[in-house]
């Protein structure tokens, strides 16, 4: 198969041009503009990075590279020329024969992408053989042969596998597997890192540049995160608004971007708050062990001490006990044994065993706030709920109060009557915020809560939340797996592996040297915004 | 751009805002949009309500009132003054049909509202408790639904009498685990949301979560259920009554009519519109079905979120 990539043109040559691109999308009963006239040009060999906000059409903009509009969206206008082929004009079956052989497509969630009844290597070779590239055991063999240039562990048998038999980092390199299997000219990689682990990211993020290195592939890599781009991509495109904001070469655009728009994306990261010591403590967990069905055991003697009008932040990957030290607190899971004191008193380990106030002095803001809010109550509903219930509020002064939340979360009157489809993310992460208030509590659990957002919107939630402890002297219980956010809000940082506390102090102590492995191991995963990080780091670990 | 970005406030986030419509203005602008089929089984739907609120106005003679002449021939063929005959014991068949509207739509009526208290309840009950008490009431509802319905209502009829309080229990007990089945099953998609959690951190009562955080969740395939339920509770009232097990004599009642003038079918030969006695209450039945479905596929095809292609 390798003779393959000699007959395809050589690197530099033109491979996809796109001219005037504008494309719609159908809500609200009309044509709404999603792109509005982007031209692109990717030559072979090369990666582009497409970067933007959720809802700037980096997605959108994706997939028309393809010459596929997503149900409801319709490519309005403009040219598509792919190595010579107008995809605008080719009809299905023409594209259909593309897709899958020569321009392959690694979506952001891999477990939702792969038949859970079919074993790996099966569905790694189906597009290949479908459109007779290669035989069924030739592609089998050179799926092993991919599975192996992955670093993929046991690449001879892992194939057989089923997709929940393994990781979500392994699961995300067989799907580039699957993309790069027909050997294509194009793969456009749609967010792939943006669901695993700093510490997994890393390896994905060396083995698919490197295996587009290798077959000499040309990628356009779609992502929020900028300094994962900074690693992969040759130059970048930023997008606003279904607008080009400007397209540079990665060095260039990281050290001297032009624009207004690209610079504040850019200063994100910068935010810091000064940490600050207390000795007061108003919330402690002490040897807590805690299991689901009393089997599988998922913390291990947790102690974590929070002292009040702090933010002490919990990191660690996923599965480390994070969530489910959470749990323990807000007594959704009562604990296998140890305790909680809670302004100096015993918290009942049960959610039905605690007092009204008990349950009003902690309170806690999802990840998801889509989720987290019902669909059919209004933003009023939602957040006047605690202020009847808590506080016994009715008409012209729960109005009142209402307002005053609302004004808290920098959003007005107007909003009252919205559903929570009707906002966008950040609004809606808000509005939870204001439910968490509206409770006056000692304690907030905040779980993930800026993982789902942009980076700007992040920004102002963090802002917002800084601004409301300095206010109000609440206290934050901050999970996250972002080092950025930790260093943006926390004072104090506990460090979770595995269900145990690896770590725990000022985020002055633990975030300099020296580290126990595994908080070296976290720290030194979270991307940087120099473009040769991932190099110094593959050569740090060697 | 740069305005843009330094003017950043979170309210502008999501453009325009609009007026939230009331839900008088949403379901006119729905109403406008139903197509003929949805249309026509709300019209039909209507005319029947209203012939069954009014039936003591429409009807030209009582429910039970007997004539003379027994098996007397329409009024447009064989004269006389009786629209559509009499039955056997000489009883005018229009107004019984009139008044069968009232009975029959009454009792499913009645019937299915009640299966859906017994079963939506339960049904909640068990999504939310997921524990012994989920267990018991599904494994019972199993049991309840491998016994042939029809016939074990037959046997509980036989049992505790042919009362119009009993036919509506019975029904509504054997139909609810259909429904409990259905509300149990949304539900616990709905149960494992974080507003459910949410609510009970918040130390909400079983009565909040189930009211308000869960039922306006599943409303839409419940909707659809209960048209679908009131089609099939009518069906079995019709066949208890064609069977004689059902809304008992004198009261009116399709499924009865049905069954009393059934040998007028043989006459076809002599006189069609005579044979055609026993078909008016049937046709009546399955009318009104076909118009509950018209218009409950036209509110699962609104609320599923499927569309036409544009």
């Amino acid at each position: 198969m390798t003779t393959d990539t000699e007959n395809r043109g050589a690197k530099g040559d033109l491979l996809l041009e796109m001219r005037d691109i504008r494309i719609s999308g159908f809500s609200d009963e009309r044509w709404h503009e999603i792109i509005k006239g982007v031209d692109l040009t990717l030559r072979r060999g090369e990666v582009m990075g497409l970067i933007g906000e959720s809802g700037a059409g980096k997605s959108t903009l994706g997939k028309a590279a393809m010459g596929y509009a997503q149900p409801g969206c319709k490519i309005m206008s403009g040219s598509i020329m792919f190595d010579g082929i107008d995809l605008v004009a080719a009809s299905e079956a023409d594209k259909r024969a593309l897709w899958g052989s020569r321009i392959a497509y690694v979506a952001q969630s891999a477990a939702a992408s792969f038949n859970p009844a079919h074993r790996l290597i099966d569905q790694t070779v189906e597009a290949t053989v479908g459109h007779d590239i290669s035989s069924d055991s030739e592609a089998k063999s050179d799926a092993v042969e991919l599975y192996g240039s992955l670093q993929l562990p046991d690449p001879d048998t892992i194939g057989t596998r089923y997709p929940h038999q393994v990781s979500g980092g392994q699961l995300q390199r067989i799907m580039t597997a699957m993309a790069m299997s027909p050997r294509p000219d194009l793969i456009i990689f749609d967010e792939p890192t943006t669901a695993l682990d700093v510490t997994t990211q890393v390896e994905v993020l060396v083995a698919m540049r490197d295996i587009v290195e290798q077959f000499n592939t040309a990628a356009i890599y779609i992502t929020h995160d900028l300094a994962v781009v900074a690693q992969m991509a040759d130059f970048i495109k930023v997008l606003r608004y279904g607008e080009e904001v400007e397209e540079a070469e990665t060095r260039k655009m990281l050290a001297e971007p032009e624009q207004e728009y690209t610079k504040s994306l850019w200063s994100v990261r910068a935010l810091e708050k000064p940490e600050d010591k207390s000795s007061e403590i108003v919330l402690s967990i002490k040897n807590v062990d805690a299991a689901y069905g009393n089997t599988v055991k998922v913390l291990h003697d947790v102690s974590i001490d929070i002292p009040r009008g702090r933010t002490v932040s919990v990191v660690g990957e996923s599965g480390s006990g994070k969530s489910t030290t959470a749990r323990v607190i807000t007594g959704l899971l009562p604990p296998m044994s140890g305790s909680i004191e809670f302004n100096g008193e015993t918290l009942p380990g049960a959610l039905k065993d605690r007092t009204k106030d008990q349950l009003r002095r902690i309170q806690m803001i999802y990840q998801m706030a889509d989720t987290a809010m019902n669909p059919k109550q209004t933003v009023g509903e939602i957040i006047s709920r605690p202020l009847e219930f808590y506080h016994g509020l009715k008409g012209s002064q729960k109005h009142k109060r209402l307002v005053e939340l609302l004004e808290m979360i920098e959003l007005d009157e107007s909003f009252m009557d919205r559903l929570p489809g009707e906002l966008s993310g950040g609004q809606k992460q808000r509005i939870c915020i204001a439910r968490a208030l509206a409770a006056e509590p000692d304690v907030i659990i905040c779980d993930e809560v800026t993982s789902a957002l942009d980076q700007i919107v992040q920004e102002g939630i963090l802002k917002l939340l800084l601004r409301l402890q300095k206010e109000f002297g609440i206290t934050y219980l901050f999970i996250t797996h972002d080092i950025a956010v930790v260093t943006a809000i926390s004072d104090e940082i506990v460090v979770m592996f595995q269900g145990e506390v690896v770590e725990q102090g000022l985020k002055s102590e633990i975030l300099s040297p020296p580290h126990p492995d595994y908080t070296q191991l976290l720290l030194s995963s979270v991307p940087e915004m120099d473009p040769d990080w991932l190099d110094k780091l593959v050569d740090e670990r060697n | 751009m740069s305005e843009t970005v330094k003017s950043y406030s979170a309210a502008d986030e999501v453009g325009a805002i609009r007026m939230r419509r009331t839900r008088w203005q949403r379901m006119m602008i729905d109403l406008k949009k139903a197509p003929i089929s949805a249309w026509f089984g709300m019209i039909v739907i209507a005319i029947y309500a209203f012939t069954a609120l009014f039936a003591p106005l429409l009807a030209p003679y009582g429910e039970a009132q007997v004539f003379p002449t027994p098996f007397a021939p329409w009024s447009m063929t064989g004269g006389g003054e009786h629209v559509f005959g009499t039955d056997q014991i000489g009883r005018d068949v229009f107004s019984r049909l009139i008044y069968g509207a009232r009975n029959t739509i009454g009792i499913a009526l009645a019937t299915t509202l009640l299966s859906f208290i017994i079963g939506g309840g339960l049904g909640l009950v068990a999504a939310i408790n997921r524990s012994w008490l989920d267990q018991l009431l599904s494994r019972f509802v199993d049991v309840l639904m491998a016994i042939p319905s029809l016939i074990f209502a037959l046997m509980l009829l036989s049992i505790f009498g042919s009362t119009v309080g009993s036919l509506i229990m019975i029904i509504a007990v054997l139909d609810s685990t259909r429904v409990f089945r259905l509300t149990r099953s949304v539900a616990v998609n709905v149960v494992v949301m974080d507003y459910v959690e949410a609510a009970r951190l918040r130390g909400e009562g079983l009565g909040w979560v189930m009211r308000r955080e869960i039922l306006p969740n599943i409303m839409p395939p419940l909707v659809a259920e209960f048209g679908l339920r009131f089609s099939f509770v009518f069906l079995t009232i019709a066949a208890l009554s064609f069977l004689g097990l059902g809304i008992q004599p004198p009261t009116a009642d399709w499924g009865s009519m049905v069954r009393d003038n059934a040998s007028l079918i043989q006459f076809a030969q002599y006189d069609l519109t005579a044979a055609m006695t026993p078909l008016l209450p049937a046709g009546a039945i399955a009318l009104l079905t076909v118009a509950v479905n018209f218009v409950v596929d036209w509110f699962l095809h609104k609320t599923s979120g499927l569309r036409d292609d544009h």
